[in-house]
């Protein structure tokens, strides 16, 4: 199933993936017949003392050399044009696949696993590929090859090989089954040792603080210390490989000699045939390294792929719309009607019968504590996640009906994690609208007080973003986030806690700027602070998911319990009432 | 650059010293299994000679060369092993002691490099570029030496035997090496471009499917799918390519294998006829033929491989030779007792010598007061709790606590008597009861339950599925933001030091947790001397000093009151966070 759903990728390379193979084994019939040639140049050559057959069978040899080297390159190019056809291709499905899922999914795959899964995962499936397309029929065929090549020499000194090759196979692929779990459980106890340093980087202000350094060394040195332990013993284990395979095919050479000297006492074999023997012996060891090694590359691709087939079977949750109803404009901007919510694989409801509707021109402000559900709330209108109950409808239509292009020029929305891209600020700055001009974008700036950075700056608007804005500092991310939201002058604009890193005279100016948009915008302050919302023209109070207040900080103030509550601790009574 | 390398490789010798006596006794058994490999062959030619043809085969002296044989394959085999049982335990040995040093000299490194450099370098340099170092060099030192030995020895046998063909075998191999260079060189640019094509398709898809919601809630997934398709396209490109030419070795070689075969065939069938080599010998050479490329070009692998590992090694010995904080002299007096009075005199510091950060910063706190410092992010505030705890030292000036200057006295002595809550919750994988114990290891469990219930977090730790028993995950990825802070705070209520040092956290707890964590600072601070990094106006407004900062100074000082009373910056902070418009 897996693999299937894979090998769909393999299939516009049909032809690579068969040839390849196919000149693999070209070459490995060539590399048989060498033996059997110089068998040839020994037994007729020398025995009758015939140079000219000695010269043209040294010229076949030779022939023999090229054609497999003609054959050998022509399969290394189909396989490898094959395989990373195969790796753009499903890199590309991935990539895709991965831009249609909804919060949803990414909630529950995580963001790493994705990263992992596109890069290195790919890549090593990749690898897979072209090394089955090269080794997987080559390195049978010499062992096998080697066999009946013997046994057209001869039938009883064949039957050595018949024996050597299991006796080989069952240590070669014995030792690499025992040392496996060995191997992947050295690389834990690495991962253990990865773990510690990077915990010790990053919280050596406690740990100095706690003076536990001594302890955290020796705590270390014993991970170290066991990680060893494996190595050695797995080492121990795997040092057995050589010396073993080399007793075994060396006991091969000798019944090869004795049974050959037997035959060719009784004239049964020539000397010559006796050599090509023990040329196809020696053959063989150096192939089946080859295919336990390829089947351990071959198991690790095969776990990738797996990891791979379960994103790609992964559906997106979210259906898009085709409604092009607009509301007439009498309609509220934002009504939700008995919402009910509960994240993919949790127990609880997340949001639990909410109702409110908002106004076009409206600041709604809402607050609440950690997980009350604030967040939730605001990404149902922006339909990052839908609704599990009830309905969320903007400008009279439900969400789930508008395509999501409409959705998103609709909706601004300004995330807690405040995420640039690499790129100048103009190309942020234009992820909303794509066309916008340094005007709007100037407009746009002014509005989120990010004037002065792009001010400051002596490439303006052109100036670098690196990745992750590392060149700016966290207040001045927030700033232009929220510029870039307010570029595409969404009707509806969702600040989600989307001021915390701003100091208050900034946050402040902030909220009046956006208050005093030039165009009808419905504003949902998602905030912590209570001064960030109090002057909202209604807050909604979130408690463990459900809605246990609405409306204006007075009537909160006077009406709602847990509001006040939030208000005392942050302001004392006599501020709070002193509006 | 040369030199560099020499310093490098001299410290590598240093790391192995160690072992010197595994590392003679590796190379002779190494020397011992080589030689013993290549006498095999002589030993096969020998046999073969004795079967030359119908009632022409002597089977007594077969029976002797077997015995022979048997014997020399038993040696072979127990020379390989031992070498290989020498190398594993040299190679895994030195990266533990080199691991360990590393990590040993992290705990003694200044806090500034820490913060300075990334983690993920640092933990690379001990993670990867160890093994790379290990693996590389001493796998590559013994393959290299194998190699030599087995090109000499094997020249060796071949001019011993029979000189004519030893040149035809020498005068082809440089082909082998003329290929093995064309073939490398093109591989190297080819994967350059792979690598870096890679790199930058990882970057692409890194930053987007990092942000993956934030593209979907501006629709732009289209723009990225056409950009990583671009990418990916010209990825597959330089791929293919770099496949192609490295896939082209192995049969290169075996074609150069195979010239020297037939070039041996040939030349040795015509000695064999004119009675100069025996049918035996052929079988030799034959054998030497098949295996002679083989070491040129491991030994050409090899030597990237040495001079990565060197790389790596570099890599490695420069974090360990990182210039440590300075040592404590033996009779350096610790800080016993403490009132919790506190004197900061003229410190001036910065963290770049060409930029001040703090200048003349001068403050005097009387045993058991409340310091709050407030300003902008980025004024300096966790800067004085960096030089309070002595994770950097003031360029210039003094702090005094209760009268004994910190610089005079041990850090680990100073810090005892420091308690510290960051805002960067930071706990150890490891169980709840050892987070909270980790000031104090040696705590009963009562003494345990009680910091947890004075910290407010006994209640949430019942809840737990394993109580005090329950692991966290690294840096307590399973608990929520307040639930860490509790912890923290309980790690700090276990031990009670007389000085605090507290950074509240601004946002993502929740109101409940958020009064109970007030309650519990307000516990800690009775009777001792704090300083906190305030964000909540009644921890300000209840402080017995306020340090207004801004830009690395302190431009105002004083009460709530007489700094409102002086309308300055500090009143302006107020009045915006309470304005009413």
């Amino acid at each position: 199933m897996t693999m299937k759903r894979l090998l769909v990728y393999l299939s516009a390379y049909k032809k690579e993936s068969i040839l390849a193979p196919l000149f693999k084994m070209l070459e490995a019939s060539f590399e048989l017949l060498v033996p059997l040639v110089m068998a040839d140049i020994i037994d007729v050559g020398v025995a009758g003392r015939d140079q000219g057959y000695v010269l043209l069978m040294g010229a076949v040899l030779v022939l023999l050399g090229v054609v497999g080297l003609v054959s050998s390159v022509t399969a290394q190019y189909y396989a490898a044009k094959a395989a990373t056809g195969f790796g753009r291709r499903l890199r590309q499905d991935l990539f895709v696949h991965i831009n249609a899922f909804s919060y949803t999914e990414i909630d529950r795959i995580g963001t790493p696993t994705l990263l992992t899964r596109i890069t290195s995962d790919v890549n090593l499936v990749q690898n897979g590929v072209n090394m089955v397309l090269r080794l997987f029929l080559r390195s049978p065929f010499i062992v096998f090859g080697s066999m009946i090549m013997a046994f057209t020499v001869d039938g009883k000194a064949a039957l050595i090989f018949v024996a050597v090759i299991p006796l080989l196979s069952a240590v070669v692929f014995g030792i690499m089954l025992i040392t496996m779990p060995y191997y992947s459980k050295a690389q834990k106890q690495l991962d253990g040792i990865l773990r510690r340093v990077r915990e010790n980087l990053t919280g050596v202000r406690v740990i100095r603080a706690f003076n536990r350094q001594q302890d955290e060394i020796a705590e270390f040195t014993d991970c170290v210390k066991e990680l060893r332990h494996t190595q050695s013993f797995v080492g121990k284990i795997s040092a057995l490989l050589n010396p073993l395979t080399c007793v075994l095919i060396n006991l091969g050479l000798v019944a090869v000699l004795w049974i050959g000297g037997d035959q060719v006492n009784t004239g049964r074999l020539q000397q010559g045939e006796v050599v090509a023997l023990v040329n196809y012996m020696s053959q063989i060891l150096v192939e089946l390294v080859k295919l336990a090694n390829l089947i351990i590359l071959l198991t690790r691709s095969m776990a990738c792929a797996k990891r791979i087939a379960a994103v790609l079977e992964t559906e997106p949750s979210m259906t898009e719309g085709n409604g092009n109803f607009s509301g007439g404009p009498r309609a509220p901007r934002v009504i939700m009607e008995d919402v009910s919510f509960t994240y993919a694989g949790a127990g609880d409801a997340a949001l639990e019968h909410i109702s409110f509707r908002a106004g076009r021109r409206e600041t709604v402000g809402v607050i609440g504590g950690t997980g009350s559900g604030k967040t939730t709330l605001v990404n149902l209108i922006a339909r990052f996640y839908d609704a599990t109950e009830g309905g969320v409808l903007i400008d009279g239509m439900d969400v789930k009906r508008y395509p999501f292009a409409r959705l998103r020029e609709k909706v601004g929305v300004v995330p807690q994690k405040a995420v640039l891209f690499s790129g100048t600020i103009r190309e942020n700055m234009q992820w909303g609208k794509a066309d916008a001009t340094d005007e709007e974008i100037g407009a746009a700036l002014a509005a989120a007080q990010a004037k002065e950075i792009v001010e400051g700056k002596e490439d303006g608007l052109d100036t670098r973003i690196l990745q992750g804005g590392r060149n700016l500092s966290g207040g001045q991310r927030q700033r232009l986030t929220i510029a870039r939201a307010l570029v595409k002058k969404p009707e509806i604009l969702i600040l989600d806690d989307s001021a915390s890193a701003l100091d208050f005279a900034t946050d402040a100016r902030l909220r009046r700027a956006i208050r005093d948009l030039g165009w009808d915008t419905t504003v949902f302050l998602v905030s912590q602070r209570i001064s960030t919302v109090r002057n909202a023209d209604r807050i909604l109070v979130m408690d463990d998911g459900r809605l246990v207040g609405d409306g204006t900080h007075e009537e909160l103030y006077e009406t709602c319990q847990v509001y006040r509550e939030i208000c005392l601790s942050q302001m004392d009574q006599k501020e709070v009432s002193a509006s | 650059m040369r030199k560099k390398q020499a310093g490098t490789v001299r410290r590598v010798l240093q790391a192995i010293r160690r072992y010197r006596f595994s590392v003679v006794l590796s190379i002779l058994f190494a020397a011992a299994s080589v030689v013993l490999t290549l006498y095999a062959p002589i030993l096969t030619g020998r046999a073969v000679d004795q079967i030359l043809g119908p009632g022409r085969v002597d089977f007594e002296a077969l029976k002797k060369i077997i015995f022979e044989f048997l014997i020399v394959v038993a040696a072979t085999a127990i020379a390989q092993w031992i070498m290989n049982i020498l190398n594993n335990r040299i190679a895994y040995r030195v990266v533990q002691d080199v691991r360990c040093e590393a990590f040993s000299h992290l705990a003694r490194l200044p806090v500034g490099y820490i913060d300075a450099h990334g983690h993920g370098d640092i933990v690379s340099r001990i993670v990867t570029d160890i093994d790379q170092f290990s693996d590389g060099l001493l796998m590559g030192f013994s393959q290299l030496f194998t190699g030599v030995v087995t090109i000499f020895g094997t020249l060796f046998f071949m001019l011993f035997t029979n000189w004519q063909i030893t040149v035809v075998v020498v005068v082809i191999t440089p082909l082998s090496l003329f290929v093995a260079k064309f073939i490398a060189k093109h591989t190297y640019e080819m994967a350059k471009l792979q690598s870096e094509t890679r790199g930058e398709l990882t970057s692409f898809v890194n930053e987007m499917i990092g942000s993956q919601k934030i593209v979907k809630a501006f629709g732009h997934e289209a723009e990225n799918i056409e950009t990583f398709c671009e990418i990916n396209d010209r990825l597959a490109e330089h791929s293919l390519r770099a496949t192609f030419y490295s896939s082209l070795t192995n049969p290169s070689t075996r074609f150069v294998n195979g010239l020297v075969y037939a070039g041996v065939g040939i030349a040795g069938a015509i000695a064999a006829i004119h009675g100069m080599l025996t049918v035996g010998q052929l079988t030799m050479f034959l054998s030497y033929a098949n295996q002679y490329t083989k070491p040129f070009n491991e030994i050409s692998g090899v030597i990237t491989e040495l001079q990565t590992a060197l790389a790596s090694a570099a890599r490695v010995f420069a974090l360990i030779d990182e210039p440590e904080m300075k040592a404590e002299p033996e009779n350096m007096p610790a800080l016993t007792e403490t009132d919790g009075r506190v004197d900061i005199e003229d410190v001036a510091f910065s963290y770049t010598p060409d930029q001040n950060l703090i200048t003349d910063l001068n403050l005097h706190v009387e045993p058991g007061q409340r310091v709050a410092i407030v300003g902008p992010t980025g004024c300096g505030k966790s800067t004085i709790i960096n030089l309070l705890m002595r994770f950097y030292d003031a360029d210039s000036g003094d702090i005094r606590v209760s009268g004994h200057s910190i610089y005079e006295i041990t850090r680990h002595s100073l810090r005892e008597h420091y308690g510290m809550v960051l805002q960067e919750t930071w706990l150890k994988s490891g169980t709840i009861r050892e987070n909270i114990a980790y000031g104090k290891p040696d705590a009963s469990e009562e003494e345990i339950v009680r910091a947890a219930k004075e910290a407010h977090a006994h209640s949430f730790i019942k809840r737990m599925p394993k109580g005090y028993d329950t692991e966290l995950a690294e840096d307590g990825g399973n608990l929520s933001g307040g639930q860490k802070q509790l912890l923290c705070i309980a790690r700090v209520m276990l031990s009670l030091p007389p000085m605090l040092i507290l950074d509240e956290a601004t946002s993502s707890i929740d109101t409940r947790t958020e009064i109970r964590i007030q309650r519990a600072f307000t516990k800690m601070m009775q009777g001792r001397t704090s300083f906190i990094v305030a964000h909540r106006l009644s921890t300000i407004r209840e402080a017995d000093v306020i340090l207004v900062m801004k830009d690395g100074h302190i431009i105002e000082q004083g009460t709530h009151q007489s700094l409102l009373a002086k309308n300055g910056f500090y009143a302006e902070l107020y009045n915006s966070q309470f304005e009413l418009s």
